[in-house]
């Protein structure tokens, strides 16, 4: 059996016809092939999945596709501006070495997105257990806390475009 | 301004930042296929029969096989002691592949797994060292008659030296098994047509994984092309030979079509090799004083279910570096692997140095117990003198090389406020409403820079050098090709830094590929912290040969003298006269054209390779100090800092060492106080996933005060020791020793890792030990 299934993701309307169990993280990577989204566990507790649905940080891991339907969602592919440059978050990611291997990077970067929206100034503290959802198993964390720090600082972010390295 | 040394933010994170990486699972072949593995539910059992006809009737499942359907080799491994790909006959731990499905879709895949029938015959399972030694313990293997596969007794006990001692003491550790769990598990996408097998792996030495691949399949290396594209990180858990990379291409020539494997976190928890899991017995003479007599090390590793060549080689690594930064006489050391039925075990970063840190550490902290002496002032007393260097060890493998362990201390006393910190102490041990406060050190120092020839041989790999090779475009800018396979570490950033400095290109006309054996040199791979101070002098020596040829080409053109060349910014110019020069551009152009060459000189002199090789292993050392509070009401032990002194020689990047540290830092306090894998008494995983594995998450782990010295390594022009694995191994004696510290006062001198709330909680309810 499977279901129609319409879910706006990064601003594009994707109508499929889906198995009524199928996760919402595999319909955005196997259905819709945005892969930048990552699956790091199962058994929601890695966060590397993490998207926003209608502007709240889920794990979509955790989150049938059908549950979904006629929402939005916004993946880390949908996080750069139109002219390529970087939203705040990532260039702070980038700025202070935020992330090494990058596997957990998209669930981070739409974590740390989601926690800035709803608390512009967050303290050190704020920041940790905000993200406490989000397992990283390279940066031992303080650089992914200077990151969210350096994105609060710099609301404006700098506007690097993608494939610029400095 | 020399760019070596600098911050400079990575090449690598745009793609990561924008969903442009590219890892296994998110390669679409069309046609592929989805693999899953039906793995065994008991740890020690008989097979007596597998029913696959279900899962063949399930929607979308193509096939399914056992070992029986496809007759194939055993894994690469140790000879006698091979795993096989899939069970035969029998299960030797709980995760072992049994049979495999593929089937059109991961849904279908996962469903096929679960309608395999397995018809078990418990045998009595062995799951820790003891049980396994016992003399009527059940057997994993029944023709070896024992479950101790290699054993070296010492060749001196030095009784006589402990006979005669002021002071002996003798301590057992466990160092407890982990799972080193990157973010991405183990994935592979094989591709098996008529022109040879194309096969995508998460893995961290892809000319390895091709080199045993093709073997095993019996096909030339050149159709057997390993790519590693982006990693999701590896810490040593990816260069294990496990069998969905030999499965899965298996699987695709008989089918034709693509096959792609996804592990679960669940899958992994059980299938990827687990680190450490070794017992120590050690026992240490000293003086009055404090000074070290005699170190006896017995360590015992547990291998698991099956014997992996780099695990076997654990304890081997543990007793070399068992001596630590200490002047020790005598030194006496034995070991043994003995399987037993749980997930094998091979290497986790640090690999057998972070065990041999972490007891020779640990022991320290007794003699200062004993003689009720600061922890300090007794590691000040056997340090090995700064001017000692190059300092032979009881080990052949160990020679260390430089060093200043007293300095390092100095500058960690530097840091942090030691006095002050004693004093809070004392306080809060008068104050119930306080938490108990420790201070715990930590000198240490690994063997790293994997390694002289004959290192990386003795756990199977081709060589112990690295392959460099840069290849000069047409328009001046560089590529460089390296054997090295890095997931994480920023070897593209640091590479094109080396090469830059080296090539006077600028660095942002330097790009860096890697992870592809079909356009990539043999390589050996990233593993034991050696990609700068092994592949990264290879950048600087195939640069400078490169500079060489570069001389003679513009001094050709320039009608100069090459000894008169020099180069800078992006150019070529006669010393003196700035004004005579050629771009980069011009004299990569050259270098091209035939009649625009030294007659001595061939088209193509821009393009070099360089399989750089080591004379001697390194040893990055450093002292780190780690304050805890620890809760009375719930024994939830919090680290409030971690000061930290790292000599690494030569920095490339501060940034990137930085992160390096930080994450070998979050490894090491994971280890001490939040995981453990453990198993129940019939072998059964406790822990196999990420809800009972406690990997420290944002607010577990604290922010890390970093300090720095740098003896530079002698052994390669760079001065680079490498910095990947130095925080795993430091790490857990420092919380160690400072958990013990903050309940010192209850007569408490042992608690094993991870100290958990429930340990430390009975410990304060009077339960000390």
């Amino acid at each position: 059996m499977s279901y129609p299934t319409s879910i706006n993701i990064n601003g594009n309307a994707y109508h499929k016809s889906v198995d009524p169990r199928t996760l919402l993280v595999h319909f955005i990577r196997e259905e819709c092939g945005l892969t930048g989204t990552h699956i790091g566990c199962d058994t929601s507790n890695c966060g590397a999945c993490t998207v926003l649905l209608d502007g709240n940080a889920v794990k979509s891991c955790t989150v049938l596709a059908v549950q979904a339907n006629n929402h939005e969602i916004t993946t880390v592919e949908g996080l750069a501006n139109d002219d390529g440059s970087f939203t705040p978050v990532q260039e702070g990611f980038r700025q202070e070495h935020g992330l090494q291997c990058g596997y957990c990077t998209p669930g981070m970067l739409m974590a740390a997105t989601a926690l800035l929206d709803e608390i512009p100034n967050p303290s050190e503290q704020e920041i940790r257990e905000n993200l406490e959802g989000n397992l990283c198993r390279c940066t031992g964390y303080e650089m992914i806390v200077r990151s969210v720090q350096w994105a609060a600082q710099n609301p404006d972010g700098i506007p690097v475009q993608i494939g610029e390295s400095s | 301004m020399s760019i070596v040394g600098t911050k400079v933010i990575r090449k690598e994170d745009p793609n990561l930042l924008t969903g442009r990486g590219q890892f296994v699972d998110d390669i679409q072949l069309t046609g592929t296929t989805h693999m899953a593995f039906v793995r065994s539910t008991e740890a020690h059992a008989l097979i007596k029969g597998i029913d696959v006809s279900a899962a063949l009737e399930c929607e979308g499942v193509i096939g399914a096989w056992t070992a029986a359907d496809l007759e194939l080799p055993p894994l690469p491994g140790v000879p006698g002691l091979e795993r096989p790909a899939l069970a035969i006959d029998k299960v030797r731990f709980v995760g072992e592949a049994v049979a495999v499905i593929v089937a059109e879709s991961k849904y279908a895949a996962a469903d096929g797994t679960e309608l395999v029938i397995v018809d078990y015959e418990p045998l009595g399972a062995v799951t820790s060292i003891e049980e396994a030694t016992a003399e009527d313990a059940p057997l994993l293997y029944e023709e070896l008659g024992s479950n101790t596969v290699a054993e070296v007794p010492t060749e001196d006990d030095h009784q006589a030296i402990f006979d005669a001692a002021p002071h002996t003491e003798t301590i057992k550790l466990v160092n407890n098994r982990c799972t080193a769990a990157p973010i991405e598990t183990n994935a592979c996408l094989a591709d098996y047509g008529p022109a040879g097998l194309t096969i995508w792996a998460s893995f961290q030495a892809p000319h390895h994984l091709r080199n045993r691949i093709s073997a095993w399949l019996d096909i030339p290396q050149d159709q057997c092309r390993v790519i590693t594209p982006d990693v999701g990180g590896g810490f040593g858990q990816k260069i294990n030979f496990t069998p969905e990379f030999f499965v899965a291409p298996v699987l695709s020539k008989i089918l034709n079509r693509p096959v792609k494997y996804s592990q679960t976190r669940s899958e992994a928890m059980t299938s990827m090799y687990h680190g450490r899991a070794q017992e120590q017995e050690v026992s240490v003479a000293f003086d009055n004083e404090g000074k070290i007599q005699a170190l006896k090390v017995f360590a015992s590793q547990d291998m698991g279910g099956y014997a992996d060549g780099t695990g076997m080689g654990m304890p081997v690594l543990t007793t070399a570096m068992s001596a630590g930064c200490y002047v020790i006489p005598n030194v006496s050391i034995a070991w043994r692997n003995v399987l037993t039925n749980t997930t094998p075990i091979a290497a986790y970063r640090g690999a057998g140095r972070p065990e041999a840190t972490y007891l020779i550490e640990r022991a320290m902290d007794h003699i200062a117990y004993k003689l009720d002496m600061d922890p300090t002032e007794v590691r000040r007393r056997n340090y090995i003198p700064k001017d000692s260097f190059p300092y032979p060890t009881h080990s052949e493998l160990a020679v260390y090389d430089s060093g200043n362990f007293e300095g390092a201390l100095d500058e960690l006393l530097n840091i942090m406020d030691y006095e002050s910190l004693r004093e809070e102490q004392a306080a809060n041990r008068e104050n119930s409403q306080k938490p108990l406060l420790g201070i715990g050190f930590s000198s240490w120092l690994e063997i790293a820079g994997f390694g002289p020839p004959g290192s990386l041989e003795g756990f199977g790999h081709l060589g112990s050098w690295e392959s460099v090779q840069i290849r000069i475009q047409p328009d001046g800018s560089a590529i460089i090709y390296t054997g090295a396979s890095p997931h994480g570490q920023g070897t593209v950033t640091t590479f094109a830094q080396i090469a830059s400095e080296y090539l006077g290109i600028d660095y942002e006309k330097i790009s860096v590929r890697h992870g592809d054996t079909a356009t990539i040199p043999q390589g050996i791979g990233t593993m034991g912290s050696r990609q700068v101070a092994v592949g990264g002098e290879g950048v600087k020596n195939a640069s400078l040969k490169i500079v060489e040829n570069a001389k003679s080409i513009a001094a050709h053109k320039l009608e100069a003298n090459p000894e008169d060349i020099e180069v800078a910014d992006g150019s070529l110019f006669v010393k003196g006269t700035p004004s005579k020069n050629l771009t980069w551009a011009e004299v990569a152009t050259f270098s091209f054209q035939r009649l625009e060459l030294p007659e001595t000189m061939d088209p193509g002199s821009l393009d070099t390779t360089i399989l750089q090789e080591v004379p001697n292993f390194s040893f990055p050392s450093g002292a780190y100090a780690c304050v805890i509070e620890i809760d009375r009401q719930t024994g939830d032990a919090r680290i409030r800092d971690m000061y930290l002194v790292d000599d690494c020689g030569t920095v490339i990047n501060p940034l990137l060492a930085e992160g390096q540290v930080h994450g070998g830092v979050a490894q090491g306090i994971a280890q001490a106080l939040y995981e453990e894998f453990s198993y129940d008494e019939n072998g059964q995983p406790t822990t196999a996933t990420f809800i009972d594995y406690l990997m420290p998450g944002a607010p577990d782990l604290p922010s890390y005060i970093s300090g720095r010295i740098n003896t530079p390594n002698p052994n390669n022009s760079l001065g680079a020791k490498g910095i990947g694995e130095s925080g795993s191994v430091g790490t857990p004696p420092a919380v160690m020793n400072a958990v013990v510290d903050a309940v010192r006062h209850l007569g408490v001198t042992h608690i094993d890792m991870p100290a958990t709330p429930q340990k430390l909680w009975e410990i304060l309810q009077g339960g000390s030990k």
